[in-house]
């Protein structure tokens, strides 16, 4: 579904991404992992538009019929229509619409009003806080419940391929547990997820595939399960040996 | 002094206020879409005014036709100084923005002297609009009640816009972060073009009242207007549109109050007072009455 091909990005003059290529099969759930600074959040914003890379082409498949066609140079707006939906680090919320307008502003682009409820009906079944706090102001919300709102609101979309950036970042164990699993169905509803996380354990527990990014470069990839015992990785994301 | 001579000074000071909430809205919005402080913004007061000129006495068009006129014009005006000016400096520091803003407003002002020339031209709106009406001790022409009437409605009308619309959730969500607005599929470009359009349009209305309001109109009119509708915007809290209104109000009023309350010989420090209320309320509310903290976006 998604095929990144060797790409170079700058931020600035600084040179963050130095040849990354990743893939994300239909239905998978991919993790990437690294620590801070590693170039993980520019990865991300480079396959949802924001960052446009230097060198390399990032092939995504709109539709399983259709024919993959390379994003890079596509705009931000549009990527989302293509239904990728990306739920950016430290969550993003308009703080002063209320929760109920952050929720369809992601669905900006559609106009199925009827599906735009029935989806808003189910976000608020998914997440009960949200429908509880309706008309308050998203900037009111506690951290949790904001992730919850952007996880939300990434949904309206409707997207194919899903990309979180830190879902986890701030949260306490319990929710986190309850997002991840929240998470878990929706990757079962048939959304590819693609998951940028510093939270190695968690990160290696639910995913299916991930890639290990250091100082701009993937250095390990493979099953999840793989990287939790390869002793490399152990050793710096999962706090050493048992 | 009576109460209907208080009465009389508040109206007047309503009948301006509204010309300058009319102009601050679009100050206000415009910095808070893309933090761009922008001094041109007067200037489109003026356009407005001498197309009010064209279409009323040069075309003899109906009132309604020439409003209507007016809106439309300097609507495509904002358009294209966005598109011409202020698109191409886009992610450049603030002080450029601002540093442009300025080139295009002397700009303006320069083109119209080139073809209108610097002198002053006398502005009358039909009779039935000059006509006097008097309630009580309070007196106004029939032009200013339509300047206050209509200028509130439009202020409405663009709140009611930026509640419920998708054209104003999609400002509000670009003012706050461009980024994840373009992530939304919100299309930015389209959505500053449309504030600068929208606030360029209340501006042009302004300036058929001010024309209305004042009776004479020269190319350099919408310096002290921009200057003072900037001032509004910044009592207000800048990015605030309800704020831009208050701070229009605020501003009218204690102008005309000052004139009007003050022993005459002081008439002539109005300015001067109204700045130093200015002072007062940024002192105590330093981001305006109902401004919020908007980080620098450069």
């Amino acid at each position: 579904m998604l095929d990144i091909d060797n790409i170079h990005v700058y931020r600035g003059k600084t040179y963050v991404l130095q040849g990354v290529s990743l893939k994300v099969a239909a239905g998978e759930i991919v993790a990437l992992i690294g620590a801070n600074g590693a170039g993980k959040t520019t990865l991300l914003q480079t396959i949802s538009g924001l960052l446009r890379p230097r060198r390399g082409r990032i092939l995504y498949q709109p539709a399983d019929s259709s024919a993959a066609m390379d994003i890079s140079t596509i705009s931000a707006e549009n990527i989302v229509k293509l239904g990728l939906s990306h739920c950016p680090e430290g969550r993003g919320i308009f703080s002063q619409l209320t929760v109920r307008e952050n929720l369809l502003v992601g669905a900006y682009l559609r106009s199925d009003k009827a599906a735009i409820q029935r989806d808003y009906r189910r976000i608020c079944d998914t997440f009960p806080i949200l429908a509880e706090r309706a008309r308050q102001a998203a900037g009111s919300l506690s951290g949790g419940e904001q992730e919850m709102l952007a996880v939300g609101r990434a949904l309206m979309s409707r997207p194919r391929l899903l990309v979180l950036d830190e879902p986890s970042l701030g949260l306490g164990p319990i929710i986190i547990k309850n997002l991840f699993g929240v998470l878990a169905e929706i990757n079962s509803q048939g959304v590819t997820i693609l998951l940028v996380e510093q939270n190695a354990v968690m990160a290696l527990d639910f995913s299916h595939r991930a890639y290990v990014l250091e100082t701009g470069r993937i250095t390990i990839s493979g099953a999840s399960t793989d990287l939790a015992c390869d002793e490399s990785v152990r050793c710096a994301y999962l706090g050493g040996k048992e | 002094m009576s109460a209907g001579y208080i009465a009389q000074q508040i109206v007047n000071g309503l009948i301006l206020g509204s010309m300058y909430a009319l102009v601050a809205i679009g100050f206000s919005m415009i910095y808070g879409i893309v933090r761009l402080i922008n001094f041109a913004h007067g200037d489109v007061v003026m356009i407005g005014a001498f197309i009010t000129l064209g279409l009323l006495q040069k075309l003899g068009l109906p009132f309604p036709v020439v409003a209507l006129g007016v809106l439309i014009t300097c609507a495509g005006v904002g358009v294209l100084i966005e598109k011409g000016a202020f698109r191409p400096m886009r992610g450049a520091p603030q002080v450029t923005g601002f540093i442009a803003s300025l080139a295009v407003s002397i700009m303006l002002q320069n083109l119209g002297i080139l073809f209108l020339t610097a002198q002053p031209r006398n502005f009358s709106f039909p009779d039935y609009l000059q006509k006097v009406i008097a309630i009580g001790p309070v007196s106004f022409r029939f032009i200013d009640l339509i300047i206050m009437l209509s200028a509130m409605g439009l202020m409405c009308a663009l709140m009611l816009l930026v509640k419920k619309t998708r054209l104003g959730i999609a400002m509000r969500a670009t003012a706050e972060n461009i980024d994840v607005a373009r992530l939304m599929g919100i299309n930015i470009n389209r959505t500053i073009t449309a504030s600068f359009a929208i606030g360029s349009a209340l501006a042009g209305i302004a300036g058929l009242m001010w024309g209305g309001k004042f009776g004479q109109i020269d190319p350099l009119l919408g310096f002290v207007p921009g200057l003072k509708s900037f001032v509004a915007a910044v009592i207000g809290g800048v990015g605030s549109i309800p704020g831009a209104i208050i701070g229009g109000y605020v501003l009218g009023l204690s102008e005309v109050l000052f004139v009007g309350l003050l022993p005459p010989i002081y008439s002539a420090y109005r300015d001067a007072f109204v700045f130093l209320t200015l002072i007062l309320i940024l002192l105590v509310m330093p981001n305006g009455i109902l401004g919020k903290r908007l980080e620098d976006r450069a």
